[in-house]
C-alpha cells in the first residue's frame, strides 16, 4: 500500500459522539485530479482538513509517497487550499497574495516577479497584480485564489467547494478553466464539492461519500453507469426501482414517453409534474407498479400533470444495485 | 497533531512577566510590608456605618454613571459606525480628549461650566455633577469601543430582517444589538471599573459626603496613615473588582460569536437621516463642548482683555514649577510614547494567547493554553480596577531592587502603561476572534508557519484595532496624575498634569490663565494626534 | 528579598494553575497579611508617647567625608518650589547635586516615607509639618541631627527636643475673604463665621484629605476646646458653609477668585501676597483680606532619611536650607516664612502678607494620639 502520491488510510474522527470520518480511505496518484462529492455534513471538508494538517485523526492516516505525514505541521506539507470563500489576504495586494506561498519557501524577488505574472496570465488576471483584494468580483477573487494556491507548485492541491459562491455560468466557465489549469500543469488534486455536474467535469475519479466514508469510487463514467448502491444512485439524480431480481438505478435518460391509447396491457402511468429545462424536459410520473419516477426527453411535449401516458425503460441501461452497505 | 513552533504559551510568557513584575509582585510586597492589618482593623472596618455608606454609593454611581453613558452614546455609536460623512474624524477626536484631560481640570471646568450655568447651589458636591463627570470622561469609551466595532459588522442582516418585515427599531433591537453585546459588554465593563475606582472627580466634585472606596482608600492611606484600615478596604475593593472581572470574562465567553468583519463601505447620510444624526450628536457634543470651551476661553483670557499672553507665559519657567511648560509637554509625551510602546507590546502578546485561547473547540487550544488566556483576560484588567494610591505605594516599596526603578522616569512608564494594556487588549482581541480561520488555514498551506501567520497575517489585519489600542494607551499615559505624583518633581519627570496642579494650587489669575494654556495644548496635542491615526486606518475599525 | 521573591513565585505558580480558583491565593495572601500584621503591631505602640522627647542620644554624623561630587535625593511635597540658581549655588558651594522627587501632597509624603522606611526613596526629607511631625518620629524615620545652623532660629519652632527634624519655615493657615463681595464687614474671629450675616459665605477644606482643611479643624479645636469644637462645627454648616475637597477646589472653585459665589475661603496668610505677584492685570492691593482670628500655625521641618547612604551630605543641604540664600528664596516660591531671624521678606511679602499676632498651634504629641478619633467625630458631623 506504499503507492506514489497521496493516501489516507483508515482514517477516523471523531466529534463528541458522532464519527465524522469513520475508516476512511482513498488515495490520489500523482497527477490525478480526484473528486469527492457528497450531500452537506458527510465529511467532505473534514477529509480535506485531514489532508492538510488541519485537523488531527484519532485513528488511521495520511501518507505522501508511502511517508506518514502525522508529525508535519500544515506549513511544511506543501500543499495548496482553495476555499469557497477564497480566504484571501484582504491586507494584501493581489501580487502579494499569489507570492505568498513562493515567499514562504524563500524564492528570490525575481523568480517570485516572474511566477506570479506566470500565473496571473494562466488564470486570466494579467495585469491585476496591483489591485487591492476588496475590489475583486467574486470571479476574480476566485482566480486569485486559484492562482496564489498553485503558485508554489504544491504536490497537492486541495479545493474546498471552490466555486461554491459563483452564478451558474460563471461556474461552468470557471469548471472548465480550472480543470484546463490543472490539466497543463499535470496538478495532482483533491477537489471536494456537492455539486456532481461540477465533480464530472472536473475529476478523472469520483468518490461519493456518505456519513463519513466513500460509498463509490471511480472513474466518472463507471460511477454514472454503475451507481452499486441506492444512495449513490439517487445522489446522481437516478431512479431507483424495483426489479424481481432486487433494487435496480435506471438513469432518467433511460426511459421513453409513448402516448397510450388504452389497448395496452395493464393500466398506463399518470403524470404528476413537467418541467421544462430549456434543453430537456423532466418529466415525474406515477408508475403502475406505484413508483414515482423522474425520466428525462429531449422532445417536446404536451403532457400535463394528470394525463395518462405510456412508459418504456431501455433494458440495456438497468442497472442491478449491490446490497446497501449503511442501510439508513 | 498541532505545531507547537511559536505557541501561545511562550508569546503569553511576556505579558505574564509584566504582570507578576509590575502588579502582583507591588502588591503582595506592600500587603506583606506596608499595609499590614489583623482582626481589629477588619472588624472595624465592617462594624462603621461609614464604610456601608461608601460601598454602596461606590456601586450605586459606579452603575448609574455607566448606564447614562452607555444611554448617551450608543446614538452616537451608531452615527460613528454607520455613516460616512465630513467632520466624522474631528467628531471622534473631540469626543477622545475628555478621556485625556487631567481630572484636576476637568473638576474644575466643570466647577466653572456649574457656576456659569448658575447650577452650582443644586448640583454643587452632588451625586449629579459626579455622574455627569463621569460621563463626560467615559463617552470616549462606548463610542470607540462600540462605534469601531459596529463599523466593521456586516450589515446583511439587518437588510434580511427588514426585508422579514422589521422595522428599523424592531431591527436594531432583535438583529443588531445581539450583534453589539460583545462590543457593548466590553464598553460596559471598562466603564464600570473605571467609575469603580474613579478618584479625582469623586474626590474633587464629591466632597467628604460622597466617598467611594477609592477615596476612603486615600483618606485613611494619605493623610491619617492608617494603614491597617487602609488595607482593608484595598482588598475589599480588589476582592469586588476582580468578582466583577470573573462575571464579565464568564459573559464575554457566552457572548462571543463569529462575526464577518471587514470593511463594509458606509453610506452618507441622506434627507432625514440627517435629522436623526443631529438628534444623536448635538446634545452630546454640547454636553462635552461646554466645559471645554469654558476651558479654551479661559485660557485666552489675560488681563481682562483675550490675548496669547499665557500661552507666550509658558515658555518661561513659572514661580511654582521646577520647569517650563514646554518642557513638562514634551516629557509627558515622551513618559507617554513609552508607556505607549510598552502597552503595545504587552496588550498585543496578551491579545494574541486571550484570541487564541478563545478559539472553537476543534482547533483545540490545550488546558494550559485557555488558563493562560483565562489569566491575561481578567489579570491585565485589574490594574484599571485597583486604586492609584495601593498601586503607586506597591511600587515605591517593590520596584526597589534589584534595580531602583522609583527614582527613574521608567517607573513613570511602567505605572501608565499598566492602565493602557487593557485598552490595547480590548481593542485588539475581538479583531483577532474574528479573523476567519479560513484565511489563517490558507496561509498555512502556503507554508506559512504558526508564528509567521500571525506576524504576516493577524498582526496586519488587527493593524488599525492595535492603532486604536495605542492611541488609548496614549491617552490615559498623558493624562495620568496618581502614579506620577509620587515621583515627578524634579524638572526631568515634571509632566503637564502635574504642572497644571500645582500651578492652580496657588492663588493668582496668571498661574489660572497659565494652567488653562496649559490644558488647552493638552487637548489640541490630543485632538491632532487621534487625527492623525485615524486617518491612517485604512481597514476602517475606527 | 530573596524570600520575598520566592514566596511570590510560588504563589504565582499556584495562581496560574488553578485557573478559576484565582480566590484562593488571594485569600491566602490575606490571611498571610493578616499574621504578619497581628504579630508586628505591638511593636509600633511602643515609643507612641511624647513623641517629640529626646530617645536617643544624637549619633554624630561624621562630616569629614569629601561628599564633593555625591548626588543625594530631596523628597518634598507638591508646593516645593525654589529659584533656578538656589540649588545651583548648593552645587556649587559642596559640589552636591541634588535630585528632588515627590510631588503628591504632604500626607503622600509621609506616608510614602513611612512605607518606604528600610529603602528609602530620598536621602533628606522637606515637607513633613507639625501635624503629622509625630507620625514620623513614631515611625523613626530621621536619623538626628543637630546643625550649627539652628542658633539663628527661635526655639519656639523647635518642636522636636531630640533634633530630628529641622525647622524650616512656617506659616498661618487662615481664612482669606474677597473685599469687594462680603455682605457685610469683613469678619474679624472665627465667630464671625457662624453669624447668621455671612450665611453661604464660608469654604473651608475636606480635612481628612487637605492640609489648610486639617489645619482649620486643629485651629477650631485649639480656639474652642475638646468640649466646644464640634458644636462650633455644627453652627459652621448650619450656616451653610462648603467643605470643598481641597485647597484649589476650595479658592478656584468655590470662592469668588475662581469664579464662585462665596467671599470668605480658608488659606493662608501669605494669600494676598500671590493675588497681587500674580495678578492679571496688575492691581498694587490685594482684592483678599486676611481674617488674623484663628489662625493655625503650620511648621514645615526637614530631616535626614534615617536609609540614607550620604549622612554628610544629607546634612550638609539641612544646613543649606537654614542658609541666607535658601531661607531668602523661601517666600515668592512657596509663599511661606523663613524660620531664620536674618532672612530677608521680598517687598510685596513686607506689604501685603502677615502672620498672626497670636497663632494656634497644638502640641504634635497631642494631635497624633487624638488625630483619629477628632477625624472620626469630624465626618459624623459634617456627615450627619
Amino acid at each position: 500500500m506504499t503507492g506514489a502520491g497521496l493516501a489516507v488510510r483508515e482514517a477516523t474522527v471523531r466529534f463528541g459522539p458522532t464519527e465524522a470520518l469513520s475508516d476512511l480511505s482513498v488515495s490520489v496518484a500523482p497527477g490525478e485530479i480526484v473528486a469527492v462529492v457528497g450531500p452537506s455534513g458527510c465529511g467532505k471538508s473534514t477529509l480535506l482538513r485531514c489532508i492538510a494538517g488541519l485537523q488531527p485523526l484519532d485513528r488511521g492516516s495520511v501518507l505522501w509517497d508511502g511517508v506518514d505525514l502525522a508529525m508535519v505541521p500544515t506549513h511544511r506539507r506543501d500543499i495548496g487550499l482553495m476555499f469557497q470563500d477564497h480566504a484571501l489576504f484582504e491586507h494584501r495586494s493581489v501580487r502579494d497574495n499569489v507570492g505568498f506561498g513562493l515567499k514562504m519557501r524563500g524564492r528570490k524577488a525575481a523568480e517570485r516577479d516572474r511566477r506570479i505574472d506566470e500565473l496571473l496570465e494562466l488564470v486570466g488576471l494579467g495585469g491585476f497584480g496591483n489591485r487591492a483584494i476588496p475590489s475583486l468580483s467574486g470571479g476574480e477573487a476566485q482566480r486569485v485564489a486559484l492562482a496564489r494556491a498553485l503558485a508554489p507548485s504544491p504536490r497537492v492541491l486541495l479545493l474546498d467547494e471552490p466555486l461554491g459562491s459563483l452564478d451558474r455560468a460563471r461556474r461552468e466557465h470557471l469548471v472548465g478553466e480550472i480543470r484546463s489549469v490543472l490539466r497543463e500543469v499535470g496538478q495532482t488534486a483533491l477537489h471536494v464539492t456537492h455539486d456532481q455536474d461540477e465533480a464530472f467535469a472536473v475529476a478523472d475519479r469520483i468518490a461519493v461519500m456518505r456519513s463519513g466514508t466513500i460509498e463509490r469510487i471511480g472513474t466518472p463514467e463507471r460511477v454514472w453507469h454503475d451507481p452499486g448502491t441506492a444512495f449513490v444512485a439517487e445522489f446522481l439524480g437516478h431512479n431507483v426501482i424495483s426489479t424481481p431480481e432486487g433494487p435496480a438505478a435506471v438513469p432518467a435518460d433511460a426511459y421513453r414517453l409513448v402516448p397510450t391509447n388504452g389497448l395496452e396491457p395493464g393500466p398506463p402511468a399518470v403524470v404528476f409534474d413537467v418541467r421544462f429545462r430549456g434543453d430537456h424536459t423532466v418529466v415525474t410520473v406515477d408508475t403502475a407498479e406505484g413508483e414515482r419516477v423522474r425520466l428525462r426527453t429531449g422532445e417536446p411535449t404536451s403532457l400535463r400533470p394528470g394525463d395518462a401516458v405510456g412508459v418504456e425503460i431501455d433494458p440495456e441501461r438497468v442497472t442491478p444495485l449491490g446490497e446497501d452497505p449503511n442501510p439508513a | 497533531m498541532r505545531p507547537r513552533s511559536g505557541s501561545p504559551l511562550v508569546i503569553g510568557l511576556l505579558p505574564l512577566a509584566f504582570l507578576a513584575a509590575f502588579f502582583v509582585y507591588p502588591l503582595a510586597a506592600l500587603f506583606v510590608e506596608g499595609f499590614r492589618f489583623g482582626p481589629d482593623e477588619i472588624g472595624g472596618v465592617f462594624s462603621r456605618s461609614r464604610f456601608w455608606r461608601t460601598a454602596w454609593f461606590t456601586v450605586w454611581q459606579a452603575v448609574v454613571s455607566t448606564a447614562v453613558t452607555l444611554l448617551i452614546s450608543l446614538p452616537l455609536s451608531a452615527v460613528v459606525g454607520r455613516y460616512r460623512f465630513r467632520g466624522r474624524s474631528v467628531l471622534l477626536a473631540l469626543v477622545t480628549v475628555p478621556f485625556v484631560l487631567p481630572t484636576v481640570v476637568v473638576a474644575s471646568a466643570f466647577l466653572a461650566s456649574l457656576e456659569r450655568l448658575g447650577l452650582a447651589d443644586r448640583f454643587g458636591n452632588s451625586a449629579a455633577v459626579i455622574i455627569a463627570a463621569h460621563v463626560f470622561f467615559n463617552v470616549a469609551v462606548v463610542v470607540r469601543t462600540v462605534g469601531g466595532y459596529w463599523r466593521g459588522l456586516d450589515d446583511r442582516p439587518e437588510q434580511a430582517a427588514r426585508v422579514l418585515g422589521a422595522g428599523p427599531i424592531a431591527a436594531f433591537r432583535h438583529v443588531t444589538l445581539p450583534r453589539l453585546r460583545p462590543a457593548i459588554l466590553a464598553a460596559t465593563s471598562i466603564i464600570l471599573l473605571f467609575t469603580m475606582t474613579s478618584f479625582g472627580v469623586v474626590l474633587l466634585l464629591g466632597g467628604p459626603r460622597r466617598g467611594t472606596l477609592e477615596t476612603e482608600i486615600y483618606r485613611f492611606a494619605l493623610n491619617r496613615t492608617d494603614f491597617g484600615t487602609a488595607a482593608v478596604l484595598a482588598i475589599v475593593q480588589l476582592v469586588a473588582v476582580l468578582g466583577l472581572l470573573v462575571v464579565n470574562s464568564w459573559l464575554a465567553r457566552r457572548l462571543t460569536q463569529r462575526e464577518r468583519r471587514g470593511a463594509t463601505a458606509r453610506p452618507r447620510p441622506r434627507g432625514r437621516q440627517w435629522l436623526g444624526i443631529a438628534a444623536a450628536v448635538v446634545p452630546v457634543m454640547v454636553f462635552l463642548t461646554v466645559p471645554m470651551s469654558a476651558l479654551v476661553e479661559r485660557s485666552f483670557r489675560s488681563g481682562g482683555s483675550y490675548s496669547w499672553a499665557n500661552y507666550r507665559a509658558l515658555t518661561d519657567r513659572p514661580p511654582l514649577l521646577p520647569v517650563d511648560g514646554v518642557t513638562a509637554l514634551s516629557n509627558s509625551v515622551r513618559f507617554a510614547v513609552a508607556a505607549m510602546a510598552i502597552a503595545v507590546g504587552v496588550g498585543v502578546a496578551a491579545s494574541v494567547v486571550i484570541a487564541s485561547s478563545s478559539r472553537a473547540a476543534h482547533l483545540r487550544p490545550s488546558r494550559a493554553e485557555r488558563a493562560m488566556g483565562w489569566v491575561l483576560d481578567v489579570g491585565l484588567l485589574l490594574p484599571l480596577g485597583t486604586s492609584a494610591v495601593t498601586l503607586g505605594f506597591g511600587f515605591l516599596v517593590a520596584l526597589d531592587e534589584p534595580v531602583d526603578l522609583r527614582p527613574t522616569w521608567i517607573i513613570i512608564a511602567l505605572a501608565q502603561s499598566l492602565i493602557g494594556v487593557p485598552f490595547v487588549v480590548r481593542a485588539v482581541v475581538p479583531v483577532l476572534r474574528s479573523i476567519d480561520g479560513h484565511v489563517r488555514e490558507a496561509a498555512a498551506a502556503l507554508g506559512a508557519s504558526p508564528s509567521v501567520v500571525r506576524r504576516e497575517i493577524e498582526l496586519p489585519m488587527a493593524r488599525s484595532a492595535i492603532g486604536v489600542g495605542a492611541v488609548f494607551a496614549f491617552a490615559v499615559a498623558l493624562g495620568e496624575f496618581g502614579a506620577t505624583s509620587f515621583v515627578g518633581r524634579s524638572p526631568d519627570r515634571m509632566t503637564v498634569p502635574l504642572a497644571i496642579g500645582q500651578l492652580l494650587g496657588q492663588p493668582g489669575q496668571q498661574l489660572r490663565g497659565q494652567a488653562m494654556a496649559l490644558s488647552t495644548i493638552l487637548m489640541v496635542a490630543t485632538i491632532v494626534v487621534i487625527m492623525i491615526i485615524d486617518r491612517n486606518d485604512r481597514a476602517g475599525v475606527l | 528579598m530573596v524570600l520575598r521573591f520566592g514566596f511570590l513565585r510560588f504563589r504565582f505558580l499556584r495562581f496560574v494553575r488553578l485557573e478559576r480558583r484565582l480566590l484562593a491565593p488571594i485569600v491566602a495572601l490575606v490571611l498571610v497579611a493578616a499574621a504578619c500584621g497581628s504579630q508586628d503591631e505591638a511593636q509600633d505602640e511602643v515609643s507612641r508617647d511624647a513623641c517629640t522627647d529626646p530617645v536617643q542620644a544624637a549619633t554624630a554624623i561624621d562630616r569629614d567625608v569629601d561628599v564633593a561630587g555625591t548626588t543625594i535625593r530631596l523628597a518634598t511635597h507638591g508646593s516645593f518650589a525654589l529659584s533656578d540658581d538656589t540649588l545651583a549655588a548648593f552645587t556649587e558651594q559642596t559640589g552636591i547635586e541634588v535630585e528632588q522627587v515627590g510631588a503628591g501632597d504632604a500626607g503622600t509624603l509621609v506616608s510614602s516615607a513611612i512605607l518606604t522606611k528600610d529603602n528609602p526613596t530620598a536621602d533628606v526629607l522637606f515637607g513633613i509639618d507639625n501635624a503629622f511631625l509625630c507620625r514620623g518620629l513614631d515611625a523613626d524615620l530621621f536619623l538626628a541631627y543637630e546643625s550649627p545652623e539652628l542658633a539663628r532660629v527661635p526655639d519656639e519652632f523647635e518642636l522636636d527636643g531630640g533634633s530630628r527634624v529641622t525647622p524650616i519655615s512656617y506659616g498661618d493657615v487662615c481664612a482669606n475673604y474677597w473685599f469687594n463681595e462680603l455682605p457685610a464687614d469683613p469678619p474679624t474671629s472665627l465667630d464671625d463665621l457662624v453669624a447668621e450675616v455671612n450665611r453661604g459665605q464660608f469654604v473651608t477644606q475636606d480635612a481628612e484629605v487637605s492640609s489648610p482643611g486639617f489645619a482649620f479643624l486643629l485651629a477650631t479645636i485649639a480656639k474652642y476646646g475638646e468640649d466646644g469644637w464640634e458644636d462650633y462645627w455644627r453652627k459652621l454648616l448650619a450656616n451653610d458653609a462648603a467643605i470643598a475637597a481641597d485647597w484649589e477646589s476650595a479658592y478656584r472653585g468655590d470662592f469668588i477668585a475662581g469664579g464662585g459665589d462665596r467671599s470668605i475661603v480658608m488659606s493662608y496668610a501669605s494669600s494676598p501676597a500671590a493675588e497681587v505677584l500674580f495678578a492679571d492685570p496688575p492691581v498694587d492691593e490685594p482684592p483678599t483680606g486676611v481674617l488674623f482670628d484663628g489662625c493655625f500655625r503650620q511648621i514645615e521641618f526637614a530631616g535626614i532619611l534615617a536609609g540614607t547612604d550620604h549622612p554628610a551630605a544629607a546634612a550638609a543641604l539641612i544646613d543649606f536650607m537654614l542658609s541666607t540664600t535658601y531661607q531668602n528664596d523661601i517666600p515668592l516660591n512657596m509663599f511661606v516664612y523663613p524660620v531664620v531671624e536674618d532672612a530677608m521678606l521680598p517687598g510685596v511679602f513686607v506689604e501685603h502678607a502677615a502672620l498672626a499676632s497670636d497663632p494656634l498651634t497644638l502640641d504634635p504629641t497631642t494631635i497624633e494620639q487624638n488625630r483619629e478619633d477628632w477625624l472620626d467625630q469630624w465626618a459624623e458631623i459634617v456627615l450627619a
